[in-house]
């Protein structure tokens, strides 16, 4: 089991998400350079969060024409389970591998706050989480505004493909609760064939008890622990 | 002759100028006249600090570099790893150009810290801005927090801390004062030196523009009435192109081939190049058609003085370069040999063959030094008594709650929540107390430490006294850093004053320094590097002068973590110090005076002998884990300092005391040395013994809610909601 963690310049959430996957969790983690031309035989990848080619344009829009990003969306559309953290998540709208798109936060600023998030556990990405369980994990971004057409938000819904939702610490889910005005406190979608998550929060910074919460980590084991049921 | 118009621009004397022919025997050429002008400015030269500087203890058990021989200054936190640090100004390009004022800020002072092979781990800073009543101050304080929060957060490094603090004395002048934290094992430290003649001087990173022609010596040298047309002078900034050069040399400041780094700051190559080749104690030869460059047809003089950002210069083995342009082209940076370190003493500039100055370095190197006690002649540092009016005296529930509720309308006294947020304080995932504390605290990653770090200063107590303020600003530093459990280690300062050449100016720059030299002796510790940003004056008036104090501890990651917060219902608060109330005289120099009498005014002081010692007792308590909480009572006083530790966990307190008639004294003085915090009632057997050497009381406990007085009580909903509101216009 190896874990594949793209690097496009600008990128800055490579090392955070291989300590929380090599060093905090123990898989095998290694880099993937965006001028390469191959995978390197890894079995899931990882688009970290990041300003990816300055993020000039539009976020993610750059990083999405760059030579690896052949490779991933081969990879993606095989099946392969690929994660986009934060700017990897803009990376893949902007690559077609999600519906939507993410635009300036409702108050026009940055934020980076801890979130509360409710997670739906119905995905591989989620399955060691307990239902509607309530989650901490920071937010760091100026541009996590999820927004789509209303078919693909009615899509979303009703194919249960929204994984997490923005909340409150007891899991009420209202505009309060919403950091930038996202479509329906919306934090992370996922792709019809279930292999393809995209997050605006940063799982990798919730990895340790002592810098406040641990509870990204279920995001990472529970992908891993469902492929290697699978084989 | 050189025409006086032209000294003006370049910021340079009638007096340098002779001082310049003596030294070259000769006229200088327009390009050497910039480059003397560059390099002579206060920015490059420190002309009036360079003294007292040198009076300053720098040095310790842990200290690797010598006071201002690096582009910033080391310390060793055992287990083989260093910690480099350093606080810089960016001022005057923050007044005329908010955005990009403040961003560069930011890249100038990364810079700094991975030039010397350090990875850059934390950003802080400290941020003066004058009321919100006009759209201009509402402008420029937005503008600067964005441009932090923009240049910063693409950079993946985290904003732990620091402060923002309004004052009308900011008006013309807004602070903007940066600091850089980096990270590097202590035998890799990089030296910003040639090692011998034939290495080469290469340039990596941005083309070379005619932005920032004269930042060094017009906007950071000369007061702010005569640079207001310099729009020019103000640099913009890259930060994708700042991260592609952190980790491009990063990655190479490990080769044998690489020599040393510098980055190219103010006065651009100019400073960085001759300042390489005087620490090297070698010459220099640079071609500047050598340079790439943004636009056609630039002049020598151009390119050797633009302030253009993301650009450094490294010495590299002779013709041993090609592995480090393999590591510049994967990362996409453009690169060039410029020039080459040579026998001598002299820098020989050509423009392709034909060469266009020649000009020794020490002239260059050696400005005149300023005595400032000479300047600050018959200067009288004017009494004001403090006046306390009667209301004051009398308590009366009525009146104090109508004062408490009208002073947390003040900006300086609500959380900076809304500031903060904005900067990312997760990335790296070493952040264990985030902003919001007295300090920030981070771990690192495969030792046993726990790093603290605090930023700030009271300008109005410098104000009142410069040596006095100074020395509580040290001793602040030094207590936000102890009330986290961190023993305070390293200091960096950031001196923000007005006019140096006047005697006001040139007074409070001295007395500073004697106030410096009383706290660095009391506490042991060095201030290992810093920044001046003199001049700081416009429309007839000077800021306040203001050192910022940046500060860092260290502590066993065994300590239990706590903050300002109280944690639990029931637990016991103890304060150390003389006395919980503040005094009379404590409003000096206060928020409440300010705020309500508008007036800085009356007298400072501070025991420093006996801050030690309270300082020394906190951290014993923490570290023998018998603590729940603490934080230093300072601006607004012992009911800010209560407000602040009840308002996270929506708890209160009950105050076996009657506040005393002179309410405003007691609630609101920030009179020194004191310390509240929180613990287990099963504790207090301990916590007497521990603290039997000092003076404290147990004064009440933690409660459900409200603020609770023997004799008043203000209710917390209330007070919490004034103090989260954010500030009066959203900036």
């Amino acid at each position: 089991m190896k874990i594949g963690i793209a690097v496009f310049p600008g990128t800055w959430s490579e090392t955070d998400t291989h300590y929380a996957t090599q060093d905090v969790l123990g898989i095998t983690s290694e880099y993937i350079w965006h001028k390469d031309q191959n995978l390197n035989n890894v079995d899931f990848i990882i688009l970290p969060g990041g300003f990816s080619y300055g993020d000039y344009l539009r976020t993610g829009a750059i990083a999405s024409f760059s030579p690896i990003m052949e490779k991933i969306k081969e990879f993606a559309n095989s099946g392969g389970p690929v994660l986009g953290i934060c700017n990897g998540f803009q990376i893949l709208c902007e690559s077609n591998l999600l519906p939507g798109i993410l635009i300036r936060n409702k108050t026009l600023s940055f934020v980076c706050k801890n979130s509360n998030l409710k997670v739906n556990n119905n995905s591989k990405f989620t399955n060691l989480y307990k239902k509607d369980q309530i989650i901490k994990i920071p937010i760091s971004h100026g541009e996590g505004n999820y927004q789509a057409d209303k078919n693909t938000i009615n899509k979303l819904e009703e194919e249960n493909r929204v994984i997490f939702r923005y909340s409150s610490r007891s899991g009420d889910i209202s505009e309060q609760y919403n950091p930038n005005g996202s479509i329906n406190n919306i934090a992370g979608i996922i792709n019809d064939a279930g292999n393809i998550l995209g997050m605006m929060p940063h799982p990798e910074k919730a990895c340790e008890k002592i810098i406040g919460s641990d509870d990204g980590l279920g995001i990472f084991s529970s992908i891993i622990s469902s492929m290697v049921k699978n084989g | 002759m050189v025409k006086e118009e032209t000294l003006k621009e370049l910021a340079l004397s009638r007096s340098e100028y002779n001082l310049i022919l003596d030294k070259l025997d000769r006229e200088p050429n327009d390009l050497e006249l910039g480059l003397f002008g560059a390099l002579w400015s206060e920015h490059c030269g420190y002309k009036h600090t360079k003294k007292l500087l040198r009076s300053i203890k720098s040095t310790s058990e842990f200290t690797l570099t010598e006071a201002g021989a690096e582009n910033a200054g080391a310390v060793n936190i055992g287990s083989n790893k260093a910690i480099v640090m350093k606080i810089e100004s960016h001022n005057h390009p923050s007044a005329v150009e908010p955005y990009e004022g403040a961003a560069t800020g930011v890249g100038g002072i990364v810079r700094d810290i991975f030039a010397m092979g350090a990875r850059p781990i934390a950003l802080l800073n400290s941020l003066r801005f004058s009321n919100l009543e006009s759209d201009r101050n509402v402008q420029i304080a937005k503008g600067v927090i964005e441009g932090i929060s923009g240049y910063g957060n693409c950079l993946g490094i985290p904003n732990i801390g620091g402060e923002c603090f309004f004052d009308e004395s900011y008006e013309s002048n807004p602070l903007v004062n940066a600091m850089c934290v980096g990270l590097v094992d202590a035998d890799k430290i990089l030296s910003a030196k040639a090692d011998r003649p034939g290495d080469l001087l290469i340039i990596i990173g941005a083309e070379t523009g005619r932005d920032g022609i004269h930042g060094a010596s017009g906007l950071a040298s000369q007061n702010f009435e005569e640079t207001i047309e310099l729009r020019s002078a103000v640099q913009v900034g890259n930060p994708f192109l700042e991260k592609l050069l952190i980790e491009a040399c990063l990655e190479i400041s490990n080769f044998n081939e690489l020599v040393g780094m510098q980055d190219c700051g103010a006065a651009g190559i100019t400073s960085a190049a001759i300042e390489m080749a005087e620490r090297s104690e070698l010459g220099l030869k640079i071609d500047v058609s050598k340079v790439p460059v943004k636009e056609d047809s630039m002049t020598p003089y151009e390119i050797m003085l633009s302030e253009s950002q993301e650009r450094m210069l490294i010495a590299v083995k002779k013709n041993q370069h090609q592995r480090i342009f393999d590591i510049l082209e994967k990362w996409d940076l453009k690169c060039s040999i410029i020039g080459e370190f040579i026998e001598g003493n002299e820098v020989q500039i050509f423009d392709g063959e034909k060469i266009i100055s020649q000009t020794s370095i020490e002239a260059l190197t050696s400005p005149p030094e300023y005595d400032l006690s000479l300047l600050s002649k018959g200067y009288k540092n004017k009494k004001n008594k403090i006046k306390i009016k009667e209301e004051y005296k009398n308590f009366d529930k009525k009146i104090i709650n109508k004062y408490l509720f009208e002073i947390l309308g003040s900006n300086n006294l609500i959380s900076k929540e809304s500031i903060y947020r904005k900067y990312d304080h997760h990335v790296q995932t070493n952040t264990v107390v985030e902003p919001g504390s007295d300090a920030a605290v981070i771990r690192i990653k495969g030792t046993d430490k726990y790093l603290i770090f605090s930023c700030d200063g009271n300008s109005r107590f410098s104000l009142i006294n410069p040596d006095v303020g100074a020395q509580i600003n040290i001793a602040e530093a030094c207590r936000n850093i102890s009330v986290l459990g961190g023993e305070p280690i390293s200091l960096t300062d950031g001196l923000n004053f007005g006019d140096p050449t006047k005697p006001k100016g040139a007074h409070e720059l001295i007395e500073t320094f004697k106030g410096f030299n009383k706290a660095c002796k009391v506490f042991e510790i060095p201030i290992i590097s810093g920044n001046a940003s003199l001049f700081n004056e416009g429309h007839n008036s000077s800021i306040n002068p203001t050192p910022i104090i940046g500060a860092m501890g260290i502590m066993n990651n065994k300590t239990k973590i706590i903050n300002k917060n109280f944690m639990n219902e029931g637990d016991y608060i103890g304060v150390i110090g003389k006395s919980l109330w503040g005094t009379e005289n404590g409003l000096s120099g206060s928020e409440f005076q300010s705020f309500f009498d508008k007036t800085i005014s009356g007298e400072i002081n501070i025991n420093l002998d006996f801050e030690e010692k309270i300082q020394k007792n906190i951290r014993n308590l923490i570290k023998n884990n018998l603590i729940n909480s603490a934080t230093d009572i300072s601006l607004g006083g012992l009911i800010m300092g209560l407000i602040k530790s009840c308002e996270k966990n929506n708890l209160g307190v009950n105050i076996d005391k009657a506040i005393p008639n002179n309410w405003a004294g007691a609630l609101f003085g920030e009179d020194q040395s004191r310390i509240i915090f929180s613990f287990d009632p099963k504790n207090e057997k301990l916590i007497k013994e521990s603290l039997s050497n000092v003076d404290w009381e147990k004064i009440g406990l933690v409660s459900k809610e409200n603020i609770k007085f023997e004799n008043i009580f203000f209710e917390s909903d209330d007070l919490f909601l004034r103090y989260n509101k954010g500030f009066s216009t959203d900036i």
